[in-house]
């Protein structure tokens, strides 16, 4: 189309601006138009298939395409097209498939799934996703935990204990650690004491005669036998910790360089005393969810 | 009216291009408020399980919205597979029926805390908010130390629920409105939502939740994580059977 042609044969809108500003009225052109038709059409067809038009306190629903799916509980319902049905429908296809390896780690005890090497990759992969969403953010990616908060669960040291039972009542129902602080009921020397005697439990060398004078408090006055047992080895039914080995997961003593420096930190430990809590997962996660979740943090200590 | 008078006439121009533009809007939310099944029933034992948030909750809410958390984090997750298995059910329009206004977000830098409500213990909650690398190394989040020092403002409480009072939150206030809470949501949920006790009752949460690990003071941590400890907990989606809240759509 030359200029020449247009000024002959199109007409203008009729009003002009600032005198001698004029516009074309062009026609449209045929894509354009089309295209607008086209939607029109896709408009029509989306009214009929999708819920679309309100009426009074319902809406219509859309027909011919229509959702059909088996919820957990097995059962089939149908639904008219909506993105809730559709989950229901993703979630069910998604459940058949784990459904035979799922249904295998429910029926196998701990130790067939940990000597077979299907049945352990699987529960090993899916559990490594469920610990990255739901423990990490305390335990951290691998599991070592931040010392004086978190406990490290990749090392061989338990505080309610480490086998396979233990660990899953630990996700399943939560654990409330808790220590009570003795700077009211014990004297600066007696803290003193006791602190230079729980070193020595784990092989640090420490004045002897203060020491033993910690001992007795430590069975006596201060009553700390109750909970770590008088050997100070722990038991798991309280979550107490053992005081036998080199494992810290309260007080910072392997960061500490000199005895007086590791004192200061138990002696912390003893006075102010501390509470932690770990949430239940139980009604976050499905029951073989949990179980592959234990089996996951049981491998991640070498299972000891 | 001619074409040419809109036309060459600035202000009706726009006038009436804000009409036209409202009507694309209006026909698409109007609906909803007559739509039957827009907000859900979500029922236990013939109570309403959805309450509004207690007064030490809605400081909560109040720190969480002044300190801008809703720019990273968002509130709705969306019924897909993959949030269903990262954050848990997906959220119903019932759940934040009460938030006034909602922060179902469209941008999520941090992840959704529509279920974070008893997923972390207290403690990490007032760690990760001082110092969030020191529990997420990876995290981007920026320090909220001064939460644990500043003391909670909590006067004007009563104020602050009479406000979403106004817009349709069921506080209460006279004997009536308590009663009718009472009926809806029975007799311990409803001494929360007293505005006449609303000190009290702040003060007595705030006093046995400890949420902040420091008993001596109230103070913004305090509250802000009583607020984050109830998010998403309010249905416990057990009590319904798998697939019940697709029938809602």
């Amino acid at each position: 189309m030359s200029s020449e042609k247009k000024q002959h044969t199109v007409q203008t809108t009729g009003h002009a601006w600032d005198g001698d500003l004029q516009e074309f009225n062009n026609p449209l052109p045929n894509w354009w138009l089309w295209g607008f038709y086209a939607t029109v059409v896709f408009a029509v067809i989306y009214w009929v298939l999708y819920p679309a038009f309100p009426i009074g306190n319902t809406y219509t629903k859309g027909a011919f395409n229509e959702i059909t799916y088996t919820t957990a509980d097995g059962k089939t319902k149908t639904s008219h097209w909506t993105t809730r049905a559709l989950l229901m429908q993703e979630m069910q296809e998604a459940r058949e498939l784990q459904k035979p390896y799922l249904e295998k780690i429910n029926k196998t005890g701990y130790e067939q799934i940990a000597g077979n090497k299907e049945q352990s990759s699987f529960a090993y992969s899916t559990a490594k996703v469920l610990f990255a969403d739901n423990c990490a953010a305390c335990h951290q990616a691998g599991g070592a935990g931040v010392i004086g908060m978190y406990p490290n669960l990749a090392d061989d040291a338990w505080l309610w204990g480490g086998s396979y039972a233990q660990i899953e009542e630990s996700i399943r129902k939560g654990r409330n650690g808790n220590m009570p602080g003795f700077k009211a009921s014990l004297s600066a020397e007696q803290i003193d004491n006791v602190a230079e005697y729980v070193l020595g439990l784990s092989g640090i060398e420490v004045n002897k005669d203060k020491a033993a004078q910690g001992k007795a408090v430590f069975e006596g006055a201060g009553t700390c036998h109750v909970c770590h047992t008088k050997a100070g080895s722990g038991q798991f039914a309280m979550g107490s910790a053992n005081l036998t080995d080199k494992v810290w997961t309260f007080a910072n003593v392997p960061a500490a360089k000199t005895l007086a420096e590791k004192k200061t930190a138990v002696k912390e430990v003893v006075a102010n005393g501390f509470g932690r809590h770990m949430p239940a997962w139980n009604g976050r996660l499905s029951d073989v969810e949990i179980k592959m979740l234990a089996f996951y943090v049981h491998q991640l200590s070498a299972g000891k | 009216m001619k074409h040419e008078t809109i036309e060459t006439n600035a202000g009706w121009l726009i006038a009436l291009t804000l009409v036209v533009i409202s009507i694309g809007g209006l026909v698409e939310i109007v609906p909803l408020y007559f739509i039957d099944s827009t907000v859900e029933t979500v029922k236990v034992a013939g109570k309403d399980v959805v309450r509004p948030y207690t007064p030490l909750e809605l400081r909560g809410r109040d720190i969480y919205q002044r300190e801008g958390c809703y720019v990273c984090h968002s509130q709705m997750i969306r019924p897909f597979r993959d949030e269903a298995l990262r954050y848990g059910h997906y959220s119903l329009a019932a759940e934040s029926q009460f938030d006034h206004p909602f922060q179902w977000g469209s941008k999520r830098t941090g992840p959704d805390l529509a279920r974070v409500g008893k997923k972390y213990s207290n403690q990490w909650h007032t760690q990760h908010l001082i110092a969030p690398r020191s529990v997420v190394p990876e995290s981007i989040m920026p320090n909220y130390p001064w939460l644990m020092n500043k003391s909670l403002s909590y006067k004007d409480i009563g104020n602050r629920m009479r406000a979403l009072k106004m817009v349709g939150v069921p506080y209460a206030e006279t004997q009536a409105e308590y009663d009718a809470n009472v009926k809806r949501y029975g007799k311990e949920v409803a001494d929360q939502l007293d505005i006449n006790k609303a000190e009290e009752n702040l003060l007595a949460q705030a006093k046995n939740g400890n949420y902040d690990g420091d008993i001596s003071s109230i103070s913004e941590m305090d509250a802000l994580v009583a607020y984050l400890q109830v998010l998403g907990t309010m249905v416990d989606f057990k009590q319904f059977e798998d697939g019940h809240f697709a029938e809602f759509r």
